[in-house]
């Protein structure tokens, strides 16, 4: 419970449903400490839980998660950025800490399950394979955070508000008396309060900020920059450099801290690969199979086919081409609503 | 659900009695007991009598014991008024120990802040301070020591009689927190030879928001808050009369039964001791061969974190704590039993079991039924090991 409208809706639905529920709350970071920061669970928002919790009557315990959300999320994501990739924190929290971490500690409490306030749809199909759907909310839909979860994990997982619309959820919200009904969404990265990644990674890790040169796709160069965690591929702002046609980031290398930029249709790739692949409504297919594929949160997903290269890389083939296939990103495969797999772009 | 308490150090559930007084308190006594007229006079009355109920609880003259809002405010009255009344004479060093409540603790160290030495005195795996070490640490500027009467993580009982001794020779102050050994042990001021005693009327079945500070009689302490002549002066602030009405009621109810109580309280804490030690493998008692308070009872749980244990039990109706009630929500390792140099799992790993006037053998042996099966679950289902 994050104190926001969905994992409180939620909690609440479960409830209602007769389930005997316990809210857990997070506290993912030290909020004592000169350098506060977090969008989400602040102080403000475990009270906001813990009322919401006595209105609907369990129990509420604030369990604190925060050297595991060091060591993986954060870590993962100064790492990423060190690298010259474009981390997506949201997905890790998801497979390495919700229905990981707090998933153990729910199961040694007797819980059977997590239930999150997840746009998204968990189903058992016959024969017993679970399968991971688009939300009722195609919107709101968040199953493309949601992809590394294991065949395990998804049997630990349950999103009650994944066959609503957010409206809908409100409405409960409302209908429940709670108080969090109108509260707003949270936004960008939670543990990065003022949306400024850069700063961030170069406070957890100050060997960043090398300097390295911008070049065209001659390799002549047209400025210096500060560090490559300042960069994500498909980036036009900030480049401090101009040209007859606006420039963007092609590629990043963090070797050699090089930035390569040119003009937005040398960004258009037809192809992608990726690595630590998660397959869920099927095995690893061996051949090219009939797939869309979702490139970023708010991309809308594009036809094309995937197929496994080993068991843990994945090739996708779009139909047409794509602007700004983002390393570091996750790239998830879809039939129709289903999750065929996913994993994170090389 | 049938529900255990077993945090009697975090907070005392009020007696009957108590409550009764404090509610006519309210209902009748709501003179300001600094007006001269008739309702006046009665507020000042029972004040009165609760201040002599306060000081009889702790072998003291009535007149030497000032009423606070509680604990935390006595703390940092002793020791911020004692700073600042010997300011002028230039001894600026305070001593306290490293396992002191917060209360002493971060008001010593908001004053090391603030230009005061401050020396904070090791314990060693006994949670108990060596008398050796205040000696060492005394010098000829040291305008206060404090010490803990009894721990409240772990229960163990200072020898405040011969560290109160040894500072008062080298004229310094000598205070102590008493708030937890207050109601459970006998307390005698003089025999002490303190200067200064806080205690707290809700852990001895007293109402929240009450407390008081003894002050040696002729004693300079500066005021921290002011404003009306309150208290003799020394604590401005209308009086909390239906607080202090209770705390008056408790204390006369914890001297009256504090000998039966500590005999009926400790064979039960030393059945719970002895039985998860024989029951659960891989505990450890903290500060077992101390010294301790009768009812208080720490345990170190091999391949636990704390926090899941305390979930688990209170879902099963029994309440326990992670060390300080203060300190949970927050991961940082116990600071008492870091000082006592136990390593960092074995820090945030412990629980504090602490017993009081409603346990029943019953109580003990429910916890001793279902601790087992919890302990076992929470270990087979970490996947993640558990770093130290």
């Amino acid at each position: 419970m994050s104190g926001g409208v969905d994992s409180s809706v939620a909690a609440a639905l479960l409830a209602q449903q007769g389930h005997d529920v316990i809210g857990l709350s997070m506290q993912l970071y030290d909020q004592r400490g000169a350098e506060t920061f977090g969008t989400c669970c602040t102080l403000d928002d475990l009270s906001d839980a813990r009322r919401v919790a006595e209105v609907i009557g369990i129990p509420h315990y604030i369990v604190n998660f925060e050297r595991q959300f060091q060591d993986t999320v954060i870590a993962n994501f100064v790492r990423e950025y060190a690298a010259g990739r474009t981390p997506l924190p949201c997905a890790h929290c998801n497979s390495d800490l919700k229905f990981a971490a707090l998933l153990d500690r729910a199961r040694g409490l007797g819980a059977e399950q997590v239930a999150t306030g997840h746009y998204a749809r968990v189903e058992q199909a016959r024969g017993g394979r679970w399968l991971l759907r688009r939300s009722a909310d195609q919107d709101k839909d968040q199953s493309y955070f949601l992809f590394s979860l294991t065949q395990e994990q998804l049997a630990g997982a349950a999103f009650p508000v994944g066959t609503l619309t957010k409206t809908e959820v409100r409405a409960q919200a409302r209908q429940l008396g709670l108080k969090v009904a109108d509260k707003p969404d949270s936004q960008e990265i939670c543990f990065v309060a003022d949306g400024n990644y850069a700063a961030f990674v170069a406070r957890k890790e100050p060997s960043v900020a090398r300097a390295g040169s911008i070049v065209d796709t001659h390799g002549q160069v047209l400025a210096t920059h500060q560090g490559v965690h300042r960069f994500t591929v498909g980036q036009r702002k900030g480049l401090g450099v101009s040209g007859p046609a606006p420039l963007y980031v092609l590629k990043i290398e963090a070797e050699s801290g090089q930035i390569t930029v040119g003009p937005r249709t040398a960004l258009d790739r037809t192809t992608l690969t990726a690595s630590g692949v998660n397959w869920v409504s099927l095995d690893a297919p061996s051949g090219w199979t009939a797939a869309s594929a979702q490139i970023r949160h708010r991309h809308r997903a594009a036809m094309g086919r995937v197929r496994a290269l080993d068991a843990a890389r994945a090739e996708f083939m779009f139909d047409a081409p794509q602007p700004a296939i983002t390393p570091g990103q996750a790239v998830v495969f879809y039939q129709g609503d289903d999750v065929v797999g996913g994993g994170w772009i090389d | 659900m049938q529900r255990i308490y077993l945090d009697h150090n975090a907070t005392t559930p009020v007696l009957p009695a108590v409550a009764d007084a404090t509610a006519a308190a309210l209902r009748e006594e709501f003179g300001n007991p600094s007006s001269v007229h008739h309702f006046g006079q009665r507020a000042k009355a029972v004040i009165d009598q609760a201040r002599t109920a306060v000081a009889a609880l702790i072998g003291a003259d009535p007149s030497e014991v000032v009423f606070t809002s509680g604990g935390t405010e006595s703390d940092n009255f002793a020791i911020r008024g004692a700073a600042e009344a010997l300011e002028p004479t230039r001894r600026r060093h305070l001593i306290g120990t490293t396992i002191e409540h917060e209360a002493v603790l971060n008001t010593l160290k908001a004053l090391g802040k603030r230009g005061w030495d401050v020396t904070l005195l090791p314990v060693g795996e006994t949670g108990v301070v060596a008398v050796e070490a205040l000696r060492d640490a005394l010098r000829d500027d040291t305008a206060l020591v404090s010490v803990m009467h009894a721990n409240n993580e772990i229960g163990t009982i200072q020898p405040i009689a011969e560290l109160a001794r040894l500072a008062r020779e080298r004229g310094a102050y000598f205070h102590t927190d008493a708030v937890q050994s207050a109601g459970k042990i006998p307390i005698d001021v003089k025999a002490l030879g303190v200067d200064l005693l806080s205690i707290s009327a809700h852990k001895f079945y007293g109402p929240k928001g009450v407390g008081a500070v003894w002050i040696r009689r002729g004693l300079r302490l500066l005021p921290i808050m002011t404003g009306g002549k309150h208290e003799r002066n020394r604590r401005a602030g209308t009086e909390n009369v239906a607080g202090i009405v209770g705390m008056g009621v408790a204390a006369e109810a914890a001297r009256a039964k504090m000998q039966d109580e500590a005999a009926r309280v400790a064979p039960l804490r030393d059945r719970l001791e002895g039985g998860i030690l024989k029951g659960v493998p891989g505990t450890a008692v903290n500060g077992g061969l101390s010294p301790r308070v009768p009812n208080t009872s720490n345990i170190s749980f091999d391949r636990i974190e704390a926090e899941s244990l305390l979930i688990a039990l209170d879902l099963e109706g029994i309440a326990v704590s992670t060390g300080s009630a203060c300190s949970s929500g927050t991961l940082e390792p116990s600071h008492v039993l870091k000082a006592m140099g136990f390593p960092p799992h074995r820090t945030q790993n412990s629980i504090r079991f602490s017993l009081g006037g409603s346990t029943t053998a019953a109580d003990v042996d429910r916890v001793l039924a279902v601790l087992p099966g919890i302990v076992d679950k929470l270990r087979n289902l970490t996947r993640t090991p558990i770093r130290a």
